[in-house]
């Protein structure tokens, strides 16, 4: 398969201050994601997940080495434009990240700034919003609805640009269990519909629906390689001081007290047709 | 608190007014404050209501919600009234110490009082019946000519509709701030003004600070949606005249004559 991203020793500082060393929040990352993939990108607070993401579309560029998306260079300003649209960012803040005071007038920001037809843009934000179930508020004004919806309607005015892929930055973090598992099962969706997702998140129990984890702590990746070769490293992970799935870690007692737990029981779901089949 | 303010706030609906262009609209409530001048007496003030009436009926906002918007100008207006009823000189109808009222300043006062009352009605309809995002594309629209002498009518309008849509979100960014420092014991109830508007500063800060990270978090957004001003920028509504907005035009000339032509038949009451 081909890959969408591809990033080649990818360094990135900031310095708050002239004087001050600059700190490195991503320290020589190659990573590439594939076409069609789910992949989560895990780490603490302050472990470079965040700036990695946006040096995945061009809103951070690169201190040193190379971020492609599909054939351009992040750092190349005559594909910016492509880049960003063919790599869509859903943020943190549900709030800070909407343009408009009416749903469907937000919803159609993105393609009215790709200069698409307005007989196009008026199917395209339809289409959007069916897609997220937010099509009877789309005259509503967004600061009148949920956490969940109004992320939900963030995610409609991504998926109305038409991206080949989405990053998520911790779309998650600032909502309640209903939200977070809303926009889980639409992130889900879209996977399922061909986009290439990447879930920026500290949450375990979500990067779990991945098909690939990437771990980061401080500014490199720690881990990278399926849920089931991840928590396998229960040692490694909890030396980065990161909890594991709740199913995962109890498979991996299990496993030591001589129980033959298959590696890809990290569910709770799993787990509970195995312990149920167990004999 | 949060609720109240009905100025920049939308009554969402499908009425004739609802779907009349934007940039007619706008261009109904300049003529309107116009007019509002234009009359010189209550006839003219009554024919001028009388057309609000209408307006508010064929736009199918309810009465309630206007009038809420009036509340927080309340002051202003009894302020401005009571102003001119004790402060121009006259024939005196009643006294009391160096309080006097005469005939000229009642109707000032009065007369003063149904133009504000008409002013503010006429121009909380514009963005009672316009989706905030409309109201600055007719804007933007209308200044068009002035962007090719270079003014920035675009980035004009685009702060416009951003400022609209974030008041609701600072709003409750203000009301969180104040309940966490009340939780800490700050006191903004009692005091005299002076107190009061000091308290307010801790307050203040905070809001700014947050309004500057809102700020950073919303042009990351919109560049990451491909936002790069308001070239090649193309627009789901599109804005074309239709029969109704011509019709409208036409009633607002005629209207424009009429109370025109009221000044000059019709005597001044001051």
């Amino acid at each position: 398969m081909k890959n969408i991203i591809r990033i080649e020793n990818l360094i990135f500082e900031y310095s708050h201050l002239e004087e001050e060393p600059a700190i490195r929040a991503v320290d020589n990352v190659s990573l590439n994601i594939e076409t069609g993939s789910f992949t989560a990108i895990i780490g603490k607070n302050g472990s470079g997940k965040s700036t990695l993401a946006k040096n995945l579309n061009g809103l951070l560029l690169p201190s040193g080495g190379t971020v492609y998306v599909k054939q351009w260079d992040t750092r190349d300003d005559a594909h910016i434009w492509d880049v960003r649209q063919t790599a869509g960012m859903v943020f943190q803040n549900p709030d800070n990240q909407l343009v408009s005071s009416i749903v469907e007038d937000d919803v159609a920001f993105g393609p009215e700034n790709l200069g698409i037809e307005p007989k196009e843009i008026r199917e395209r934000v339809d289409k959007a919003l069916a897609d997220v179930n937010m099509g009877k508020y789309k005259k509503k004004a967004p600061h009148l609805l949920s956490g969940g919806q109004k992320q939900r309607i963030a995610i409609a005015g991504v998926v109305a640009m038409k991206p080949e892929c989405i990053i998520f930055d911790e779309p998650t973090a600032m909502l309640d269990p209903k939200g977070r598992e809303e926009i889980m099962s639409i992130i889900d969706e879209l996977h399922r519909e061909g986009i290439t997702v990447v879930l920026i998140t500290h949450f375990m129990e979500e990067a779990v629906r991945a098909d690939r984890i990437i771990i980061m702590d401080d500014a490199k990746v720690l881990l990278d390689g399926t849920p089931e070769e991840v928590f396998a490293q229960e040692e490694t992970l909890r030396e980065a001081n990161l909890e594991i799935p709740m199913a995962a870690s109890l498979a991996h007692k299990l496993r030591k007290r001589g129980i033959k737990v298959p590696e890809d029981v990290i569910t709770v779901e799993r787990l509970v047709e195995f312990v149920c089949q167990y004999k | 608190m949060i609720r109240d303010i009905t100025l920049g706030q939308y009554y969402a609906g499908e009425s004739l007014i609802h779907r009349l262009d934007p940039r007619v609209k706008i261009i109904a409530t300049l003529l309107f404050i116009v007019e509002l001048f234009i009359v010189n007496n209550f006839i003219g003030f009554a024919v001028c209501a009388a057309a609000l009436a209408v307006y508010v009926k064929v736009s199918k906002v309810p009465l309630s919600f206007i009038l809420r918007g009036l509340k927080p100008i309340l002051l202003i207006i009894i302020f401005t009234f009571c102003l001119n009823i004790f402060m121009i000189d006259g024939r005196i109808i009643w006294q009391l110490g160096f309080l006097k009222i005469t005939v000229e300043g009642l109707l000032t006062a009065v007369f003063m009082g149904i133009r504000l009352v008409l002013l503010i009605i006429g121009s909380s309809l514009l963005t009672l019946t316009t989706k905030p995002i409309s109201l600055t594309d007719g804007i933007e629209r209308l200044l068009g000519p002035l962007a090719r002498i270079g003014v920035p009518t675009h980035e004009i309008a685009m702060m416009m509709s951003i400022a609209l849509r974030f008041i609701p979100t600072l709003l409750e960014e203000t009301d969180k701030i104040m309940k966490a420092q009340q939780a800490r014991g700050a006191d903004f109830e009692s005091g005299n003004l002076l107190a009061r508007a000091k308290s307010l500063i801790p307050i203040l800060v905070p809001l700014f600070v947050s309004a500057f990270r809102i700020a950073q978090d919303l042009a990351m957004a919109m560049e990451a949606r491909c936002y790069r001003g308001g070239k090649g920028r193309t627009r789901m509504h599109e804005m074309r005249f239709r029969g109704n907005d011509y019709a409208a035009l036409m009633i607002l000339v005629l209207f424009l004559g009429v109370t025109i032509f009221m000044r000059m038949q019709l005597p001044s009451v001051l």
